[in-house]
């Protein structure tokens, strides 16, 4: 039997996700951390689909130098790697790291976050533009880690970041998209900025909702590390979010308050 | 022949003494680390030493250097 291609499959195909250099097939960004055992991630970041995860920058241990390193194994399987600058609390901190990946990793890709305190790791957003400025400035393709805030998120758009990612939830939370409404004025201030739902997703129904809004990706860890079948939860956060891209491009029909009877009232029988 | 002299510097925030003269490459080496190695990234006074500036970045007195790799990360 030939091969059929069908008019959805052509037109998902081609539904593609363009950030800085990167043109990406899915909409999932997967972090690395805090699972079991590097097999237990590696099984859950291939179940998800996703072509670029996050690492992170941090201080060779000096004490345990041999082993296979994570980078090896996540190159050899092909995933474009996103260095974040977490932990990071201030500008100079971040534009540091941000050096660091870029020496170590050969990419000018980052995932800039600089953060104000350890409980709600919510953005410095004073120390996040000042960051973002420079990075832009120093040639890096920025994707910033935001407060679910129109006003900077605006302004990192403005400043050249490639993506903006505001938060649905604090870092780990799995609280979901506590504030959908300004997530809507989000995607309706900056029609043409990549932006990416970062932190906060719980389960694949919120990866859904993301996408529902018009947003052109998640990123998320814990929601899938931290799951009882890690690879399950990333299978089901890849189904959910192309299904979320599919029914934002098909068009929500509008909310109203009353029914409105599906089939016609003409033609029905009289037994008064 | 002189013993060699030993300066005082620190490496990702511990102190250690190494003798004078090393340029970056034979610090790693001296810390069981291959030079060659890609994937790793060495910071200077807070300032980003480019892999092919190594070999003529010499340890000094007091430096605080960093050496840093990727690993997982969200």
């Amino acid at each position: 039997m030939a091969e059929i291609t069908t008019p959805i499959q052509t037109a998902q195909d081609e539904d593609v996700l363009r950030i800085g250099p990167l043109e990406l097939r899915s909409r999932v960004i997967v972090g690395t951390s805090r699972y079991p055992s590097p097999q237990v991630m590696l099984d859950a970041v291939e179940a998800s689909g996703a072509e670029l995860v996050t690492v992170s920058i941090r201080r060779v241990n000096l004490r345990e130098t041999d082993g296979e390193s994570l980078l090896g194994l996540l190159r050899s399987r092909g995933y474009h790697l996103l260095p974040n600058t977490a932990g990071c609390y201030t500008a100079r901190e971040a534009v540091l790291t941000a050096g660091l990946a870029r020496e170590a990793l050969g990419t000018d890709l980052v995932k800039l976050e600089v953060i104000g305190d350890d409980e709600t790791l919510y953005p410095d957003v004073e120390q996040l533009l000042k960051a973002a400025k420079q990075l832009v400035d120093d040639g890096f393709h920025v994707l910033a880690y935001a407060n679910d805030d129109p006003i900077t998120c605006r302004k990192l758009a403005d400043l050249g970041c490639a993506a903006v990612m505001p938060l649905a939830a604090p870092i780990g939370s799995g609280m979901g998209l506590v504030n959908p409404y300004t997530l809507r004025i989000i995607r309706e201030t900056l029609p043409d900025t990549p932006l990416i739902v970062d932190a906060g997703i719980g389960t694949a129904s919120d990866a859904a909702r993301a996408l529902e809004l018009g947003y052109d990706g998640v990123l998320l860890n814990t929601a899938i590390s931290g799951a009882e079948h890690p690879a399950l939860m990333a299978a089901a956060v890849r189904h959910a979010v192309e299904a979320g891209r599919l029914a934002y491009r098909a068009g929500r029909i509008p909310r109203r308050l009353y029914a409105n009877a599906s089939s016609p009232m003409d033609g029905r029988i009289d037994a008064g | 022949m002189p013993a060699a002299t030993i300066i005082p510097v620190t490496v990702n925030g511990e102190a250690r003494e190494v003798p004078l003269g090393l340029a970056l490459p034979d610090l790693l080496r001296l810390l069981d680390l291959d030079p060659e190695q890609p994937g790793i990234a060495v910071a200077l006074n807070g300032v980003v030493v480019r892999r092919a500036d190594w070999p003529g970045t010499p340890v000094e007195e007091g430096d605080e250097i960093e050496i840093i790799t990727a690993t997982q990360g969200g």
